[in-house]
């Protein structure tokens, strides 16, 4: 086995060689040229006049916490958190089930069983690192691709299976949105939503409410996750400002997997990465190896510390590598070749590096490995047989909660409109009558 | 030298005084920054006194003084406030009454642009009444997030013009967050207030009336008092109402509409126009500053200037015209207003909003669904042109008195 294994320099998605310009820090003054301060401020006066494009000492990238390499192995000086053998199989047995549900929800909707998935392969150290770093009741909202958050707060495979089969057991959501748009109120996981960032400043929000709540201030923090193409939006902005300038006790996870659909990061960003964007709103930011979890959980464990005793925003970059498509109407081999995801998966493996660190300390063997694999497959299928056979929500459902209290006459006046012509044309209308039967009550509750 | 000096004194003391009382001579402060609107003092709709006040229609007090609802009215006070005032009347109610409250936006600590904050911040703490950085759509970001919590977010955007950047959050997010969770998360919690409309000198970006751009954010509702009285009442109903409100404040009346307001904390339900002046022969709706000006052009219907009495048939002199304060904008109040077409058999619609895209369309569309048979004429608009807010030319833009009688004097001739 090979004791230090390092990850490939080519790797590295956040690509700066080719900005053919070499890159400077901010210069303080030094003696000879340095004279007072600018009124109300800690900013010295210089004479020399120099330009910089770095929020590094050294005009560097901003570097990367990794607390075990390629083969599971603690870097040299590095500081294992403290985790106990049931904590890392608990983090393990979550990692290793994501790919599980992701492959066979995939592959149901290839079979046209489900309209859309996401997977999110590659990032189940980024994922799962940080969820088992936040407490259980912190409020996370999040973008698309961290349902591994969601079931390590214990959601469940129904959960998952019905709202993306779109059964009226749908607790998200009751059929009303596309798979993968999952939210519980109970797991403190905010419902998901397709535009992208405007989760962010929402967070902020979220975290100010925390500020306020005197039963959770100074005890939960907002959690907010978000891609670096998502970074890119104005949300982004609004939300690093609120939550710096307010402030409020908000935590960014940026999860910086090299792509927003097609477009890789060399086209998303010039700066270096989302990292080097916090020190712009004078907040504490890290980045972090985002496929070694037990970086990733130390990272977050600190930041959210800092997060919520300071009452400030706090910014975590996970660098990870996004081995799937983007979504299921996305075939990435279209803008990448094929070799180089195949070479990630090989040599930069999330689960693999951590699984590798626990069988070092006998936590785990090969024996469980194919137990926890074979268990999983089944729960997940079970669950899948189960919403499969279920109905759609009532057709009726289509007209709640649109307002809450007391209903606008435009409302009841359209459900009635549906009811008439559900009635004149439900038999006589081929794509209705058989999309009724696929309803809860076939629309009868609609006729009464 | 005494003498000469009384000399040339009583050639001024002989001119009227009414030269002398000119506001040159009076006022030392400069133009309001939300316009003025003077013709708007004289109006029948605003109430001068107490009794009137304290009567005013639909208004629920929210604490009850006696347990025998006919003395509902005794031991009540009001005071002298303009709409500003009556503004941030109802926030401080809001701000004592609920510990979750909080008032946020651009220049709200010092007191705001429109005076609508002045003291909150001093009065509750800088954690509950708070500036923002300039964002609005991170104000609307952040005002969308706290209310997910169940706490009340009163946010403000300095001007209507400026709403834009908020509107994939209020779209988007706001408007269907009970709908996409299914009642697990909502927003309603959430009120936005802007201030709208024309001010005489606002031009493109400080006089637009956006109410039309969210016509299609289904799950939001929009209101748009047209006095103190109303300001108070709506602005707690919408801040207590369990869905995210749009509460437009048109600006030139922050200063102009000035009415006896009862202190209390009281409500003026949403949904439900307000008949402000009944007859049988046309309808008349609107909503915000245009009310007054449709005040004006049935006395001008009723007593044309000499100017306009060619104008003005004899026979439409005695007509009885019915007028109608939309005041929530979503949802409308259809029942009221398809109510009274069916008896009038004509509409006229108001609003400073372009013609294009603009409500009345909708309400036309839906008016002549409802009292088609009933109608004895084309429902009519009287919008703004579709163009710009144009500066210079305001006059000829904003639907005034002048544009109004003419539209009913035709709607009546049809």
């Amino acid at each position: 086995m090979i004791r230090t294994l390092r990850i490939p320099h080519r790797f590295s998605n956040v690509v700066r060689g080719c900005r053919g310009v070499a890159s400077t820090a901010a210069q303080l003054p030094g003696p000879g040229h340095a004279h007072g301060h600018l009124p109300s401020s800690t900013s010295p006066i210089t004479s020399k006049l120099h330009f910089f494009n770095s929020v590094t000492e050294g005009g560097k990238q901003i570097p990367t916490y990794r607390v075990i390499d390629g083969a599971g192995q603690p870097l040299e000086g590095a500081v294992v958190p403290e985790i106990d053998k049931p904590l890392a199989r608990r983090i393990y047995e979550n990692m290793v089930q994501l790919p599980i549900l992701d492959d066979i929800l995939y592959n149901l909707q290839r079979q046209g069983r489900i309209v859309f998935y996401m997977t999110a392969y590659g990032e189940e150290a980024a994922i799962i690192g940080s969820a088992a770093a936040l407490a259980p009741d912190d409020e996370v909202l999040a973008q698309y691709r961290e349902s591994g958050v969601l079931l390590w707060r214990g959601f469940g495979y129904d959960n998952i299976m019905n709202q993306c089969f779109g059964t009226h057991l749908d607790v998200c959501g009751k059929g009303k949105q596309m798979p993968v748009h999952y939210g519980s109120k109970e797991l403190h996981y905010h419902t998901i939503s397709s535009p992208l960032a405007t989760q962010i400043p929402q967070a902020a929000g979220v975290g100010y409410a925390l500020k306020r709540d005197l039963t959770r201030r100074g005890r939960n923090c907002a959690v907010v996750y978000f891609g670096e193409g998502a970074a890119s939006e104005g949300d982004f902005h609004a939300g690093m400002l609120l939550a710096s300038t307010i402030p409020s006790p908000t935590l960014f996870i940026a999860r910086n997997n090299g792509f927003a659909i097609s477009t890789p990061s060399s086209e998303q960003y010039y700066g270096d990465g989302i990292a080097a964007r916090g020190p712009g709103y004078g907040i504490h930011t890290v980045r972090v190896d985002g496929n070694d979890v037990l970086a990733v959980y130390s990272a977050v464990r600190e930041a959210r510390r800092l997060c919520i005793e300071e009452g400030r925003a706090v910014l975590v970059e996970t660098m990870t590598y996004r081995v799937g498509h983007h979504s299921t109407s996305d075939d990435s081999f279209a803008y990448r070749p094929r070799k180089e995801v195949e070479d990630r998966k090989r040599l930069d493996n999330p689960i693999v590096r951590f699984r590798l660190f626990m069988e070092a300390r006998g936590w785990w063997s090969k024996d469980e490995e194919a137990a926890l694999t074979k268990r999983v497959k089944q729960e997940v299928m079970a669950a899948y047989k189960k919403a499969e056979a279920l109905p759609k929500p009532e057709l009726r459902e289509m007209f709640t909660q649109v307002y809450g209290g007391e209903e606008p006459w435009n409302i009841k006046e359209q459900r009635e409109e549906l009811q008439r012509l559900v009635r004149k044309y439900g038999e006589a209308w081929e794509p209705w009558r058989s999309e009724l039967k696929k309803h809860r009550g076939e629309g009868k509750e609609l006729l009464e | 030298m005494f003498t000469s000096r009384k000399l040339a004194y009583p050639v001024l003391r002989t001119l009227p005084r009414s030269h002398r009382s000119g506001r040159r001579w009076q006022s030392t402060e400069a133009h309001p920054a939300g316009g003025h609107l003077p013709s708007i003092a004289t109006s029948t709709f605003l109430k001068p006194t107490r009794d009137l006040s304290l009567r005013t229609a639909g208004l629920r007090y929210v604490d009850q003084t006696d347990a025998d609802p006919t003395r509902e009215m005794v031991g009540r006070e009001t005071r002298k406030m303009n709409m500003y005032q009556a503004v941030r009347d109802a926030l401080s109610i809001a701000l004592t009454k609920d510990e979750t409250a909080v008032v946020f936006g651009e220049d709200v600590a010092f007191g705001g642009v429109f005076r609508c904050t002045m003291g909150l911040a001093e009065e509750f703490g800088r954690e509950r009444v708070f500036n923002t950085p300039l964002t609005e759509q991170g104000i609307a970001g952040f005002g969308i997030g706290l209310a997910s919590m169940g706490q009340t977010a009163i946010a403000e955007i300095q001007f209507a013009d400026y709403i834009f950047p908020a509107f994939d959050q209020i779209v988007n997010e706001a408007a269907k967050f009970r709908f996409r969770s299914n009642g697990n998360f909502d927003v309603g919690g959430l009120t936005i207030r802007c201030p709208s409309m024309a001010v005489g000198h606002g031009g493109h970006y400080h006089s637009q009336s956006p109410e039309g751009f969210f016509m299609g954010a289904h799950g939001i509702k929009m209101v748009i008092p047209r006095s103190p009285i109303q300001a108070k009442g709506l602005l707690l109903s919408s801040i207590r109402d369990p869905n995210p409100v749009i509460f437009m404040e048109p600006k030139v009346l922050y200063r102009s509409s000035v009415e006896q307001v009862p202190m209390d904390d009281y409500e003026i339900p949403l949904g439900k126009a307000e008949t402000l002046l009944r007859g049988e022969d046309l309808t008349v709706v609107s909503w915000g500053t245009p009310v007054y000006h449709c005040e004006t052009a049935l006395k001008m219907l009723s007593h044309p200037p000499p100017t306009l009495a060619p104008n003005v048939p004899a026979t439409l002199r005695s007509a009885k015209v019915e007028l109608i304060d939309l005041r929530t904008i979503m949802p409308w109040d259809v029942e009221t207003i398809a109510e009274s077409v069916n008896r009038t058999g004509r509409l006229v619609v108001v609003h400073e909003a372009g013609r294009t895209g603009g409500v009345g369309a909708e309400i036309g569309a839906e008016i002549q669904k409802r009292c088609f048979l009933k109608l004895n004429a084309p429902i009519r608009l009287v919008t703004g042109w579709d163009t710009p807010v144009p500066m210079q030319y305001e006059k000829f833009y904003m639907p005034d008195p002048i544009r109004v009688l003419d539209a009913v004097v035709e709607t009546l001739t049809y």
